[in-house]
């Protein structure tokens, strides 16, 4: 794919979201919106009640005894193996022994109607002996009770360096997971077909999991299980690998009874259930030079995984790789463990595990410019990473971005002016104060593990010129049918209406991966380009027979034929097309695309795991009423690193997108637990993501890079805007500080909880009230001195 | 049950006798009208909004609405709008035209995953239609959407599009005359809006009466009015359970001041059945509560705001209602009644523990009286949640102060969420009673009023923080009712000093 086609075909203009007409006419079809078939079951799940236990009995009867309950099913009614895992085969599709989380599931119901399927739960008798309970990662490590092993990255030698410093901050944090949030919760419907085929509708990111593992669950070959996604209504990870669980049991109710069945969680369920954003505790150290460069590095990550692994030991790796976000360090050491508890499995979200370290290298540079009685923005303009510069992992930065997306801010944001607005708005203001931080991000594009990073796409053309393409990625609001439909139709040449984006079919893309990692339009989109060369070429030459030109001359634009400059009257797309089939050339064609040069040797913790990073920088002013502890978030600005955009209107949403769940994750969204590993922010009554009134004024920048290696000259954008979010916190603490300068903890978010206690605490500490355990010490020291 | 309910839905009239507890969201769905969508079944998400038209004074009256919290036997005589009743086109074909509200969203990228956009396009229609030209503003539209959450754009670009709605709708020029016809004509609505109102008037005498009273009500018929906290606490029962919709006429009849304000001398007396919107746009109110535009904003999103009733928050009895702390505050007295058997109970003496209150099963809390204000009177609310907007507070408190010449002659503070019920600050308000407000006398309310919150820890904040909020809030009233106060003389020596 040299660059000369990316020339040849100008990009058709882009609709802003090619699927947007369906959406505002309420048409556009998810899951339960398709009309259900006659027969049809509705599913409910039995979970857990307790984090962790013997399963002693399980008593289905009074549930069956229901009037209208079909079936109640259990593991012992599975045919195949119950053996499941994305990474470690350590899950099971319904327990039979043990349960190691509230919410894994034991039994199925199966009911003429979704209400006697989930009041038929609450009629099973479940005896379960209870078990000892872990819900803090520490305490997991210390047990030595992990997911794989723990894995550590070096650069230099830190036990070394420390001499070298004059300076040097430790400290801890403590960082909350997020819920995922998707709008449609988790559901799937099974259609059992003849021949012990069954087809599956599933809303999941990942349809070649689900097909994996329901033929492993049934016991039949792949090829009998066709998993089928439209679209999904929001995933961000949350559908990645937890999608299956729903679509397995779906699966095994159909192939149990010979019915259709859905399985469609309720909001409640789908929180209790499915696993989140890991959180992670940290121990951090940091050492610099008189001069602010950083020196040496250490860093232990705890990451709270749930009971089975999931992605988590994938998650964890990102971590590592992300560890230094945008800055250069000499010396490093970077210690991560996948830590086993009793809650639900967490797994993939939006920045998959970046968002967590690089909140810890923020958190350590804040403490040691606390402690230098500098800005943060000085440490941190200082020590961005170069061009050449090595990452701890091996590759090094191929592009100056981090400094040149900075620079741009500092200097179009007129960060000067900014921060004496600042100044001068808490000199004059007694309770309300104002905060500002600076949050550079570096994050790199390919899935982690090299395997994944191929893609499949299968390019149909009618005789009438229409165009089909299916590919392997996930339609899921980020926009991929759009770049799709723009890629194919400026390799082929045809306006967009043309063009039609199939539904995500396992049968007609095989082995595909989980859309994720950002990647979904890097590699299907190259995929489709592979497929539509093909194509192009054979018909190009069809029509040089016809029409004695040379077939190296000739291209579609806007589906019409030119030869040259010129265009060919007499021959459009349709005619072509149709001459192709007269003559019996092949009007279709699979493309694969394989993302070259990238190589990771986990045995050294060295190697290039990414195509490229992208590179960003943002600023974030946040008022706090120091009164109330609530606070806004006033102003986002960022300049963010692209290629040449596919269409800006999809890349836009995908950056606003980001941040603000970024922005959420570090402010309003707390997963409270209890010590039992129940969850009790289990509803949307009290977990509380971001609304309309939240969102933040906000600018955007691009800044281009030359030679990005998407498709077609972009870059990919999904998830590394979530991580100017963490700016929020940031921001906040700065805000503080100016209300109250005290080396507070680095713990997120920043709930309005927090920040009262952190700077009012003391009121209600008095000996006078009753003397009762303190929940986490409002206030820390983040700093201590070194020895 | 049994009963039939004959309504509108879209374009087309529907009876059914369905129970009248389904939910409006699982009928309408069951119908293949399934753009709205289900998200949280507890009108968190707005996902499910709709339109509910009435006529009111021969007009078409439109209300927005979560339908997970909407029984199907209120909708009886009205208009139910779905998201597939907003498009110009019925046809699912090519060559379907988009409304105005429809194409900004489309261009501005106002859609990403799809899931919510049907609700934000319901909201957003509701806004124009029932704004006029001279009053949209993008507060206004903001206000309207803030029940539906979005997960995938950050808000940004669906506030870019409603910019672009207002902009086009107020060049098209506001809507003269009849405003239905007027909207079809401006493309905001399908045609056939405009002869709702007629079809509306043909329905309403004979189609749908008010249903008969139930045949033989049981001793305990389930009371149901605006439903936003029963829906979401017992929306599986609901549906088979023998319920009485307050809302229905036959409710009105026996009981004529369960709906309406009036204003009766020196009293202001609220129907139960006032909602949170009739209540906070009435006159009176204002006079009393001047800011009360600043506190709703605080309390519940539009939709819910149209459902919710000030006797639901009261009888619900959950100690951070925030309805009932700021009538707390203010002085209510309820009116109970059971047929002709009625009588007076003080809010401050409803509660006797965790939702427990001084009612009978069969009484009906029918009237909320109050003392209307004087010309010494100041009142404030204030609420603290994890989201500012839209959420149940952590703790939240209402104040009202009498003071004349320097002196409170009368001091009433309420503080939900610091104890099992709704509570009033006894202790605090006897204290600061004919006093002159000093940094001492300030400072000893504030202790008095941290001790006396009980809170405990729950999901909405540990019971420290609680207690600190309890503390902080009766600050903020002060701070933000009388200019003398300054609140950092009482946020520590160490601030007092670094300033």
């Amino acid at each position: 794919m040299g660059p000369d086609a990316t020339v040849r075909n100008k990009m058709p203009k882009p609709p802003p979201h090619i699927e947007a007409p369906l959406h505002v006419r309420g048409e556009s079809e998810y899951v339960d919106d398709v009309a259900p078939p006659l027969g049809m079951l509705h599913a409910a799940v039995f979970y857990a009640p307790v984090a962790h236990g013997r399963i002693r009995r399980i008593d289905t009867g009074p549930a069956l005894a229901h009037p209208e309950v079909a079936a109640v099913l259990t593991s012992s009614d599975i045919p195949g193996t119950n053996e499941l895992g994305a990474i470690f085969l350590d899950e099971q599709s319904l327990a039979d022994e043990m349960v190691h989380y509230i919410g894994q599931p034991i039994a199925l119901v199966l009911a003429t109607t979704v209400e006697a399927a989930r009041a038929a739960t609450h009629l099973i008798d479940c005896d379960i002996e209870p078990l000892p309970v872990v819900v803090d990662p520490r305490r997991a490590h210390d047990a030595g009770d992990f997911h794989g092993t723990p894995r550590t990255f070096r650069i230099g030698d830190v036990e070394a360096a420390w001499a070298d410093c004059d300076v040097i901050v430790e400290g801890s944090c403590d960082i909350a997971g997020q819920e995922h949030l998707y709008l449609e919760t988790n559901r799937a419907r099974a259609l059992p077909q003849e021949g012990g085929r069954i087809t599956i509708a599933s809303s999941t990111q990942s349809p070649y999991s689900v097909q994996r593992h329901v033929a492993r669950v049934l016991g039949i070959p792949e090829h009998l299980v066709e998993v089928d996604v439209r679209r999904i209504g929001g995933g961000f990870g949350g559908k990645e690998d937890q999608a299956t669980y729903w679509a397995v049991l779906a699966a095994l109710g159909a192939y149990v009874t010979g019915r259709p069945v859905q399985l469609l969680l309720d909001r409640v369920d789908d929180l209790v259930m499915t696993g989140k954003r890991h959180p992670y505790e940290a121990d951090f150290k940091l050492g610099l030079g008189a001069d602010g460069r950083f020196i040496a590095y250490d860093v232990t990550l705890y990451q709270n995984s749930g009971a089975t692994a999931d992605l988590s030991p994938a998650v964890l790796e990102r971590s590592l790789f992300h560890a230094t976000n945008a800055y250069f360090f000499p010396h490093a050491r970077i210690y991560a463990a996948c830590c086993r508890t009793n809650l639900h499995p967490h797994t993939a979200f939006r920045g998959f595990g970046g968002p967590q370290s690089m909140f810890v290298v923020e958190a350590a540079i804040t403490a040691a410019a606390e402690r230098l009685g500098v800005a943060p923005w000085e440490l941190q303009k200082k020590n961005l990473l170069r061009r050449g510069q090595p990452l701890p992992y091996g590759q090094t930065a191929e592009e100056d971005k981090a400094v040149e997306t900075w620079v741009e801010a500092e200097e179009t944001f007129d960060l000067a002016a900014w921060r004496a607005r600042v100044d001068a708005f808490n000199a004059n203001h007694r309770t309300e104060k104002k905060g500002l931080a600076v949050m550079p991000v570096v994050f790199g594009i390919s899935f982690t593990k090299t395997h994944l990073n191929q893609a499949s796409a299968l390019v149909h053309v009618y005789t009438d010129g229409s165009v089909s393409v299916s590919n392997g990625g996930i339609e899921m609001g980020q926009g991929l049918t759009t770049n799709l439909a723009t890629i194919v139709g400026a390799e082929l040449g045809l306006d967009l209406d043309r063009v039609r984006i199939e539904s995500t079919n396992t049968t007609r893309v095989a082995n595909m991966s989980p859309s994720a990692a950002s990647a979904t339009t890097d590699l299907n989109g190259h995929a489709a380009i592979d497929a539509c060369r093909k194509i192009r070429g054979r018909i190009l030459q069809c029509v040089a027979d016809e029409t004695g030109r040379a077939a190296e001359d000739l291209s579609f634009r806007a589906s019409q034929l030119y030869d040259g400059a010129h265009a060919v009257e007499e021959w459009d797309w349709p005619r072509a097309v149709t001459a192709c089939y007269l003559r019996r050339v092949d009007l279709s064609a699979h493309g694969f695309y394989a993302t070259p040069g990238l190589h990771f040797d986990v045995a050294k913790e060295r190697g290039r795991p990414f195509a490229y990073h992208v590179y960003g920088t943002s600023v974030t002013e946040v008022t706090v009423d120091c009164l109330r502890g609530v606070y806004e978030v006033d102003t986002v600005k960022i300049v963010h690193n692209l290629g040449r955009s596919l269409n800006e209107v999809v890349d836009r949403g995908q950056i606003e997108g980001g941040l603000m769940q970024g922005i959420g994750w570090m402010t309003l969204e707390e997963l409270a637990y209890g010590d039992d590993g129940r969850l009790l922010s289990r509803a949307l009554s009290t977990y509380k993501a971001p609304d309309v009134y939240f969102a933040p004024d906000l600018e955007v920048k691009w800044l281009e890079s030359e030679r990005p290696a998407g498709p077609r000259g972009s870059k990919a954008v999904g998830e590394p805007p979530f991580m100017y979010g963490i700016g929020t916190y940031f921001a906040i603490r700065a805000a503080m500080r100016a209300f109250a300068p005290r080396p507070y903890a680095f713990d997120a978010p920043a709930t309005p909880e927090r920040v009262l206690l952190a700077l009012h605490g003391h009121h209600v500490d008095q000996p006078s009230s009753q003397p009762q355990p303190q929940p986490a010490p409002a206030v820390r020291p983040a700093s201590a001195p070194a020895e | 049950m049994g009963a039939t309910t004959t309504f509108m839905l879209n374009d087309e009239v529907v009876e059914t006798d369905a129970p009248r507890g389904r939910l409006v969201l699982d009928f309408v769905r069951e119908r293949r009208l399934t753009g709205t969508k289900e998200g949280c079944k507890e009108g968190d998400c707005g996902a499910c909004a709709i339109l509910v038209g009435a006529l009111d004074g021969g007009r078409p009256r439109y209300e927005l609405m979560t339908a997970c919290l909407v029984p199907l036997g209120e909708m009886a005589g009205k208009h139910v709008v779905t998201v597939e009743g907003l498009n110009l086109t019925r046809s699912r074909q090519a060559g379907r035209r988009l409304s105005v509200v429809q194409e900004e969203m489309v261009h501005h990228g106002g859609t990403q995953c799809g899931y919510c956009t049907p609700g934000f396009i319901v909201a957003m229609t509701w806004y124009v239609i029932v704004t006029e030209g001279a009053d949209l503003s993008r507060e206004g539209m903001r206000e309207a959407i803030s029940g539906n959450l979005c997960r995938c754009t950050g808000y940004n670009a669906i506030e870019r599009a409603a910019d672009a709605i207002l902009a086009t709708v107020k060049a098209k020029g506001p809507p003269e005359g009849d405003r239905l016809p007027a909207l079809v004509e401006a493309e905001l609505l399908p045609s056939y809006f405009a002869s709702i109102g007629d079809r509306l008037a043909e329905m309403s005498p004979e189609m749908s009466p008010a249903p008969p009273p139930a045949a033989p009500t049981p001793p305990t018929p389930l009371f149901l009015a605006g439903g936003t906290d029963l829906y979401v606490q017992r929306g599986a029962e609901i549906p088979g359970a023998p319920v009485r919709l307050l809302t229905a006429d036959d409710v009105a009849a026996q009981y004529p001041r369960i709906r309406g304000i009036r204003e009766e001398g020196p009293v202001l007396s609220l129907g139960a059945l006032t909602t949170f919107t009739e209540f906070a746009e009435h006159e009176a109110v204002r006079r009393l509560v001047p800011r009360i535009d600043r506190f709703l904003w605080l309390i519940a999103s539009r939709p819910i705001r149209n459902r919710a009733t000030l006797g639901g928050n009261i009888v619900n009895a959950s100690p951070i209602g925030d309805m009932t702390n700021l009538l707390l505050a203010l002085g209510a007295t309820l009116v109970l009644a059971e047929g002709d058997d009625r009588r007076d109970v003080a809010l401050r003496d409803l509660y006797r523990g965790y939702k427990q209150l001084d009612k009978r099963p069969g009484e009906l809390l029918v009237e909320i009286r109050l003392a209307r204000e004087t010309a010494h009177t100041l009142t404030n609310f204030e609420k603290v949640s994890k989201r500012k907007a839209l959420d149940i507070a952590s703790v939240c408190s209402g104040a009202r102060f009498e003071r004349e010449a320097g002196v409170l002659t009368h001091a009433a503070i309420s503080m939900g969420g610091v104890g099992p019920t709704p509570k009033l600050l006894t202790r605090t308000g006897i204290f600061l009673q004919g006093k002159r407000l000093s940094p001492a006398v300030v400072g000893e309310a504030l202790s008095i009023a941290a001790g006396e919150a009980t809170p405990i820890d729950d999901v909405r904040g540990s019971a420290r923080y609680k207690r600190l909020l309890a503390r902080q809030l009766l600050l903020a009233h002060f701070t933000e009712l009388f200019d003398e106060i300054d609140p950092l003389a009482h946020m520590g020596p160490e601030l007092a000093a670094a300033q």
